[in-house]
């Protein structure tokens, strides 16, 4: 079954890394999810830009257009993975690997409801 | 990465935050800033052993103004402390009560009042810059230093100085009202875009060891979009840093001369500073509150769009840079709005758009050069070899002066066969 992996960190702190040390870290996930995409398993990966990019229209009627995330947390979305898996156990193990590659912030494992892989190129 | 690598990434978001509180708390630079240090080097003894605190921020605080009241307290000054002076013992219970107390109102006007004092209007604007790489990047003296191309003493001096002047002069601690907030906002807007700018106009030999300035310009611009996250301009600010970024790559070739735009390999822009910037200036433009920055960046996303040069909408750049001369009359608006013009109505029209800014710009580079680029495509080689070298004699740098000499090398290329065919 399908499961999505939400990255919460802290953005402040992400954006202060120096350029070395964030090549440093893509380059380590890198090679924990060529691990997963070599079994097939790997769906789409998506790392976002900075909340101060964010739009939230609110669903009311008629709806409304806001600057900024959705949510004002401590730790914000970053980014999100969808993998195939065959139970919880097997998505904490990847997300440990994760987190071992990206120490800090928060992984929330959901299970998917619905996917399509859609039709856009990267 | 190293074991530290977390450690230093989270002093440094962490330094604004903690500095501009702490300088609340104190009401002095130094003593902010000396509170701040302290509470480094017992975060790099105490993190890696119990792992980072929740709030990093709220930590550093707490721990650097109890250093500091314990200093102040042994050198027996006795200063008399501001009211909300409390004990504090018990570090888990304080620091949940300052990470609340974080979030409400204070938290913003402390980080814009750091990054106020730092653009003091008696402060030259290169010192404003200087002071605010220091105390709220947190660069060392050395890396600004190397960044603007002095002696690490030479620097260290102009920041003495520039503090100096800010002790002395009057900062309000009360929380601002509106308008006055907003003046400090467009203050600090224009510090940052001076920072930018500082790294921007490196020639390509320089472009690298400069480039921080810029990178740093963009994580303040988006602080401080973070902290007023509607606020129109300061998208446009951050959009257009992040636009003209997006270029950098692109800019100088192999030798360090400079690459126009139309001659730019695009394939070496950012796109993902590109998407970041656009996504801003789609946003700004929703709240229908133009500004000087949103139309820079308009313009500059304009150029981001076009695959192709000749893809790009001059007609619309055209029409910005009109509005952006009614909005902030200068000759340097006209002079780049002459380039669109030259584009969309032929150079001619461009030259008699110019021709009334000589007096003012008789000692621009630029002024020259695009004079000179126009004259040439009229064909009137002679006046624009006049031109050149004009601009070749108010090159700010080799890169520049070496651009200008490529074109007068092409005008004498040109006109030798000419010549020939006169004969």
């Amino acid at each position: 079954m399908l499961y999505a992996i939400l990255c919460y960190h802290d953005e402040d702190l992400v954006g202060s890394w120096s350029k070395e040390h964030d090549a440093d870290v893509m380059q380590k996930l890198t090679v924990v999810q060529d691990k997963l995409a070599k079994q097939g398993r790997l769906g789409p990966v998506a790392r976002l830009l900075p909340t101060t990019s964010a739009t939230t229209l609110r669903k009311e009627d008629p709806p409304l257009v806001l600057d900024g995330p959705f949510a004002e947390t401590k730790e914000q979305l970053l980014g999100f993975y969808v993998i195939e898996a065959k139970n919880l156990d097997e998505v904490l193990d990847f997300a440990r690997e994760l987190g071992e590659a990206n120490p800090g912030g928060t992984y929330e494992i959901r299970p998917v409801g619905y996917f399509t892989a859609g039709s856009v190129k990267p | 990465m190293t074991d530290t690598a977390w450690i230093d990434a989270a002093l440094t978001s962490a330094r604004p935050q903690a500095v501009g509180a702490l300088l609340r708390y104190f009401r002095n630079l130094d003593t902010a800033e000396e509170a701040f240090q302290n509470a480094c080097l017992r975060a790099l003894k105490n993190w890696p052993q119990n792992g980072p605190p929740r709030d990093p921020a709220a930590w550093l605080i707490m721990v650097g103004r109890n250093v500091a009241i314990d200093d102040i307290r042994r050198s027996k000054k006795q200063e008399p402390l501001p009211e909300d002076d409390q004990a504090i013992s018990d570090l888990g219970d304080a620091e949940d009560e300052i990470a609340e107390r974080l979030d409400g109102s204070h938290y913003r006007d402390d980080i814009l009042r750091l990054l106020f004092i730092c653009c003091h209007k008696d402060l030259p604007a290169t010192q404003q810059i200087a002071l605010a790489l220091r105390i709220v990047s947190g660069l060392t003296v050395k890396q600004i230093a190397r960044a603007f191309l002095v002696s690490e003493a030479a620097m260290e001096q102009r920041i003495t100085r520039a503090k100096a002047r800010v002790a002395g002069a009057q900062v309000p601690f009360e929380t601002p009202g509106a308008v006055e907030r907003s003046e400090r906002l467009a203050s600090v807007a224009a510090m940052i875009y001076l920072i930018f700018n500082e790294g921007y106009s490196a020639s390509g030999d320089t472009a690298e060891i400069r480039s921080p300035l810029c990178e740093e310009a963009i994580r303040l611009a988006r602080l401080l979009l973070r902290l007023f996250q509607s606020e129109a301009e300061i998208m446009g600010l951050t959009a257009l840093l992040l636009l003209q970024h997006a270029r950098a790559a692109a800019r100088f070739d192999a030798e360090g001369e400079v690459i126009l735009l139309d001659d730019q390999d695009r394939s070496l822009w950012n796109q993902k500073l590109i998407a970041e910037g656009l996504a801003l200036i789609d946003k700004a433009m929703r709240h229908r509150r133009s500004g000087p920055y949103q139309i820079q960046a308009a313009i500059a996303a304009l150029h981001a769009r076009a695959e192709k040069p000749e893809d790009t909408d001059w007609t619309q750049i055209d029409l910005l840079y009109g509005a952006l001369e009614l909005m902030q009359p200068s000759p340097v608006v006209t002079l780049n709005r002459a380039v669109a013009v030259s584009k969309v109505r032929g150079a001619e029209a461009a030259l008699d758009m110019i021709d009334p800014l000589a007096p003012r710009l008789s000692n621009y580079f630029h002024y020259f050069g695009v004079r000179g680029a126009f004259l040439m495509q009229l064909g009137r080689n002679d006046e624009a070899h006049v031109a050149f070298d004009r601009a070749i004699a108010l090159a700010n740098t080799t890169a520049e002066a070496s651009h200008i000499r490529m074109h007068i090398d092409r005008l004498i290329r040109d006109s030798k066969p000419g010549q020939a065919k006169a004969k």
